[in-house]
């Protein structure tokens, strides 16, 4: 920072933290205390009125009297349908992470070693379905994916089936609408670190009689690590509370669970069962959150 | 092994393409078909555009969503190109690991958690203070929080990779921290807060979950009818839909691309005008 800028003024130390606070407060506010409206609703019953829970402290007397119901945290951890759900999702999420992951990393590679012209067109185009309706996106994939649609009609035409496959409304439709919505959130991050990386190291591998193969092992992948979990993260931990594309794509009786939180927010009105789902999900995704955090904060260290 | 067979490589871009595109030519495609049977093409026809006009449903939430949509691209990047500026200028002060993970948490955060806990704000909110009602104002909240991060980030990224230099020169010929803001940095960011603007736009437009858990009774958006819609099949009039969002995109990008280009040339013409005044007035120096 310039000298003149830093030179004391008597209201430059105000202005400073103003500055500073506005955003603070504002995500204090809308992102943090949420979740302890979360964490209150979940410790209370089930009540027929509006708001339909019961309150978890009352002062009548000279008495404050806190209530903390826990019955709901056992009903989530205990209820197989809440664990089935919980299960699911992480299965649907780690799958739709590996699978963009195979399918994105070689494409970021091909386009990092692209000439600079033709690259910066490739990446564009890579994002610019990112840019169009997402709920479109995955309506789109109806019309592919039904017994009369597209992918079928070609099969069959082709004659490499017999009988249509059924794509819709089942795990392999919940799939590929995932890896198709969440390959540029993979594909951005990845891009950005393979185009950093210093070529003149494959070069001097390549001169020093290693494979091509062997320079992407032992340079290549180390260096672009970090840039891998973190893009995985990024795909990971939205992909888990995912709620449009299973409900689109997906088979009826496979539950993830962002549906059964809608459904119990919803349809059964249970808020208190629904927060304690809700607060155990955060508890369930803290820890990629907290390492997605240390390598996201690396990052802008590092700049 | 890629270079010497560069057919490999480009055959599996080509096939990744492909996966990207070929659902949306595929809704544009149909959007023109004349059968009301989606997947069956009888003839060429403007009908389910035409269908969408005076479709009351569908008109009126897409008129409240875009005035959500641009609200919320308005608040989004106002907030978050500040809570940028704050990340970028101010890295070490009390709360700045709190504030960078509140910056980026909601990046990754599934919708659900967010939608969820900021009801139960509201909830709480309108209990106690008799405010705010569940509508348009608790969805442009809602949304706002699901962007102001991505502009945030974008402002870093702008931010860091921006000549310092200018700023200082402004504050030692006397400009206020504010002057050098609205006059040095803001211009030169400009190009992350377009994207940003559009970015939110996009984003609160076609949002699902947050919008159905902070819309009261008087507010019915865009995406909650065409989500009830698509979660029972394809929907001749959904697809004609799809297509004007598309076409919206493409012209964005096309404008967008167009005057990026533009103004590239004319910095480029300048700098090329100022180098050569510059040579010249070496030239006409007599002490050189």
């Amino acid at each position: 920072m310039s000298p003149a800028l830093r030179r004391p003024r008597a209201w430059l130390p105000s202005g400073r933290t103003m500055v500073i606070a506005v955003p603070f407060v504002f995500l204090l506010v809308f992102f943090m205390v949420p979740f302890a409206a979360v964490l209150k609703i979940s410790f209370s019953d089930v009540q027929m009125s509006v708001p339909p829970y019961t309150h978890i402290a009352e002062f009548k007397d000279g008495v404050l009297r806190v209530v903390l119901n826990f019955a709901h945290y056992g009903e989530v951890l205990s209820n197989p349908l809440y664990i089935g759900a919980y299960g699911y999702s992480i299965w649907v999420a780690g799958l739709t992470t590996l699978i963009c992951l195979l399918i994105g990393y070689p494409a970021c590679y091909l386009i990092a070693r692209a000439d600079p012209a033709r690259r910066n067109l490739l990446m564009m185009a890579v994002m610019l379905p990112f840019w169009t309706s997402y709920l479109i996106r995955v309506y789109a994939w109806i019309g592919l994916l039904k017994n009369q649609g597209l992918v079928n009609s070609f099969l069959l035409w082709a004659h490499l089936i017999d009988a249509p496959l059924k794509l819709y409304h089942n795990n392999v439709g919940l799939l590929i609408g995932m890896v198709y919505n969440y390959l540029p959130y993979l594909m951005l991050p990845l891009y950005a670190q393979l185009l950093k990386l210093d070529t003149r190291l494959l070069e001097a591998a390549g001169n020093l009689g290693a494979r091509p193969w062997q320079a992407f092992c032992t340079i290549t992948l180390p260096l672009s690590t970090r840039a891998i979990v973190s893009s995985c993260l990024l795909v990971f931990i939205p992909a888990v509370g995912e709620y449009v594309i299973p409900e689109i794509l997906g088979g009826s009786n496979s539950l993830m669970v962002g549906r059964v939180m809608w459904d119990d927010f919803f349809v059964n009105a249970d808020w208190p069962t629904a927060s304690a789902a809700t607060g155990c999900m955060v508890l369930l995704l803290l820890l990629p959150m907290a390492w997605f955090q240390r390598l996201q904060r690396r990052e802008l260290e590092a700049r | 092994m890629i270079r010497r067979r560069p057919w490999i490589g480009n055959t599996y871009l080509g096939l990744v393409f492909l996966f990207l595109y070929v659902p949306t030519a595929i809704v544009v495609f149909y959007s023109f078909n004349e059968s009301s049977l989606v997947s069956v093409w009888t003839g060429f026809s403007f009908k389910w555009y035409a269908a969408l006009t005076t479709d009351e449903e569908l008109t009126s939430a897409a008129w409240a969503s875009l005035q959500i949509a641009v609200a919320t691209a308005f608040s989004s990047v106002f907030i978050g190109t500040w809570a940028g500026f704050v990340l970028n200028r101010y890295r070490h002060f009390r709360g700045s690991t709190l504030f960078t993970a509140m910056i980026n948490a909601p990046l990754v955060i599934p919708e659900v958690i967010q939608g969820i806990s900021l009801l139960l704000l509201f909830v709480g909110l309108l209990e106690a203070f008799g405010w705010p009602p569940r509508g348009m104002f608790t969805i442009w909240i809602g949304h706002t929080m699901l962007c102001v991060s991505y502009v945030a980030i974008t402002v870093v990224a702008r931010l860091g990779g921006m000549d310092k230099s200018l700023d200082e020169a402004a504050a030692n010929l006397g400009a206020t921290p504010l002057r050098v803001f609205l006059d040095i940095t803001l211009p030169l960011i400009s190009q992350a807060l377009i994207s940003g603007w559009l970015l939110s736009f996009t984003i609160s437009i076609d949002d699902v979950l947050m919008t159905a858990f902070l819309s009261g009774p008087d507010s019915t958006l865009l995406p909650i009818v065409v989500f009830s819609r698509v979660r029972l099949g394809l929907n001749p009039e959904v697809n004609a839909l799809g297509s004007l969002f598309i076409l919206a995109v493409a012209i964005g990008v096309v404008v967008n691309n167009h005057l990026m280009l533009r103004r590239q040339r004319r910095r480029d013409q300048d700098m090329a005008l100022a180098y050569n005044q510059g040579r010249d007035l070496k030239d006409d120096d007599p002490g050189s």
